[in-house]
């Protein structure tokens, strides 16, 4: 085993620092006294922007609207992605490359060509926009998500358990239930929180399928353009993160454990 | 539960009468009439696109048939999805879920069908022992060896107590030393069960050493039925003989030339002696002279591959000891039994 050298730690670490430190600034700035700009050092230290935000009935307006989207969004995504990752994981029918391509699209695509295409089909539809637009349009991509990790994890599956489990008596069901969800459960898991999380940040396509609702994400770009009370998003910003790390800790941990139950079984 | 072979006498156990099935333009099964008596160990044997495996996963119900008839014990399944077939599979790379223990596999089946979690554990732990396993219910299938998975696929279908045991290759992904010991524990549990097993296989050596009767499969069609030693001593066609254990195959020329009737004729290498020089066959042996081309020694016995006058290339297998002299290029004469040759109903 070579050490590596000292120039490639440095590397290394100068790369961490670079994803990282912002991150720093934006936990220092919450408590800030300066309201109007970020000058370093802060002129001073407080915590006043934590009641601030407390009290603010539009912040937690964003925060719920963005929750019960990525939930909606995630849910429906959880349910066709995972059909959607069934029926082309191992069928064999004409025209099931570009289907999946077609899957496959949403998330490949810039997010404002998929905005103003939604966009326009809800205008010729004549969908007011409405909470229900965005959270079709976050569904756009979150089921390719979902789909993405359940066809993986599918394909890996020997065909024959599926067979093993009928002819051991249990009907379609049971064999879903018994056989197919424990094993792809963890990456329904998996997809399921990065679905949440590209949901719950959205800003795009949100900002072509959304009518007067704001979403955190939009939310926090309207306060940018703002000169006062700056470090208020900050302390959203710091909340986010806080909220968001847990979950995707689990998510981590629960996976990797997925990957050592469904490689043993070879 | 299955019913002693003496009251179903006039029942096949599994029986289909002109089975057809397609995948696309492909025959897989080109109508194929069987029967399988109770109790009976019953090989289908073929090379692989012969449509033996088809025809397994046409019992188990994983295939519904384009046309023809399927019974299973009397009762006609066509249409029948697997879980509603008192048939269980052993898979060639045995299908153990993952996810479960050992007990948990075996007693799946039991689950499934609503039986309570003691009786279901203790069925389990019978079956276990039944294939020697007892005591593994706690581990997963990957803790266990290609052997031991083998045996809790097997605890898994028997534990149903099914009509018909069905066997996609069952030995296949094992060891020689394994497989053999696998055939002799396989066929002592066929018979102290008395259940029906239908078993495909690529594997003559297999088939001829296990199975009742055998079925020899080609391009979706049955070649020929009936027991091991009739399958082997006396192949229906060109195809069986040389499927089954290699044998000669003689046309009527060449059969007539020897002094045997003039019709095609299969021929075992084991039957075929050696003449030492200056020996005079005896009577109903006729003497052919040849050309040794390849001498491959196999432990007890050397395969000797010559070529005779006419430039038919035929294989002998001799015991070691008597060929040591006889290397590529040396002129020989073989002494062939004229009883040993067997004229094939299946070619001209």
């Amino acid at each position: 085993m070579t050490r590596p050298s000292l120039a490639l730690k440095i590397a290394a670490l100068g790369g961490l620092a670079f994803l990282h430190v912002p991150l720093g600034f934006i936990l220092l700035y919450c408590f800030t006294t300066e309201e109007r700009s970020y000058a370093f050092p802060p002129p001073g230290f407080t915590l006043k922007w934590f009641g601030v935000v407390w009290g603010r009935a539009d912040i937690w307006a964003a925060v719920g609207l963005s929750l019960q989207v990525a939930c909606l969004a995630t849910a429906i995504a959880l349910v066709l992605g995972t059909l959607a990752a069934g029926a082309l994981a191992r069928a064999r029918f004409f025209g099931r490359e570009p289907v999946s391509l077609l899957f496959v699209l949403p998330i490949a695509l810039p997010g404002i060509v998929t905005g103003i295409a939604l966009r326009q089909a809800f205008g010729l539809m004549d969908m007011p926009f409405s909470f229900w637009t965005i959270v079709l349009g976050h569904a756009t991509f979150c089921i390719v998500v979902v789909y993405n990790n359940a066809v993986a994890r599918l394909r890996r599956l020997s065909p024959s358990l599926i067979e093993a489990s009928m002819d051991l008596g249990a009907d379609a069901f049971q064999t879903f239930r018994l056989v197919i969800l424990p094993n792809v459960g963890t990456a329904l898991l998996a997809g399921g929180m990065l679905a949440f999380a590209l949901s719950f940040d959205e800003v795009i396509v949100t900002t072509f399928t959304a009518g007067q609702q704001s979403t955190l994400p939009i939310w926090m770009l309207s306060e940018l353009i703002r000169p006062r009370q700056r470090p208020v998003t900050n302390v959203v910003a710091v909340l986010v993160i806080a909220v968001t790390f847990l979950p995707i800790l689990a998510a981590y941990y629960l996976t990797r454990e997925g990957e050592a139950v469904a490689g043993s079984g070879k | 539960m299955n019913a002693p072979a003496t009251s179903v006498a006039a029942t096949s156990a599994v029986r289909f009468a002109g089975v057809v099935k397609h995948f696309g333009a492909v025959k897989a099964v080109d109508g194929v009439d069987l029967s399988i008596a109770a109790g009976e160990f019953f090989a289908m044997l073929g090379p692989s696109g012969s449509g033996k495996t088809t025809c397994l996963r046409l019992i188990a119900g994983f295939e519904q048939p384009d046309g023809g008839h399927i019974e299973i014990f009397g009762e006609t399944v066509e249409g029948l999805p697997p879980y509603r077939r008192a048939v269980n599979t052993v898979f060639q790379d045995y299908a153990l879920f993952p996810h479960l223990t050992v007990g948990e596999n075996v007693a799946y089946g039991l689950r499934v069908r609503g039986v309570g979690r003691a009786a279901r554990e203790a069925a389990a732990r019978e079956a276990l022992g039944l294939v020697k396993l007892a005591g593994m219910e706690g581990r997963k299938p990957s803790q266990l060896s290609g052997g031991q998975r083998q045996r809790v696929a097997l605890a898994r279908a028997l534990v149903l107590r099914p009509k018909v045991l069905l066997l996609d290759e069952p030995l296949g992904a094992l060891d020689l030393k394994l497989r053999e010991e696998m055939q002799v524990e396989l066929k002592g549990l066929q018979r102290a069960l008395g259940l029906t097993f239908v078993f495909v296989t690529h594997d003559q050596g297999e088939a001829l050493s296990m199975a009742d009767r055998v079925a020899v499969f080609n391009e979706g069609r049955i070649v020929q039925v009936g027991p091991p030693e009739q399958v082997y001593e006396c192949p229906a066609t060109r195809f069986v003989a040389e499927f089954v254990g290699s044998a000669n195959v003689l046309s009527a020329g060449e059969a007539a030339a020897l002094g045997a009737p003039a019709r095609a004729a299969s021929l075992r290498p084991e039957k075929i002696g050696l003449l030492a020089p200056g020996e005079a066959a005896a009577a109903g042996v006729a003497a052919l002279e040849a050309a040794v081309v390849d001498v491959s020694y196999q432990g007890p016995v050397r395969r000797i591959t010559v070529r005779t006058a006419s430039g038919h290339a035929i294989a002998a297998v001799v015991p070691a000891a008597r060929t040591v002299d006889v290397g590529p290029g040396a002129q020989v004469r073989l002494a062939v039994p004229l009883a040993a040759l067997h004229p094939m109903e299946g070619e001209r």
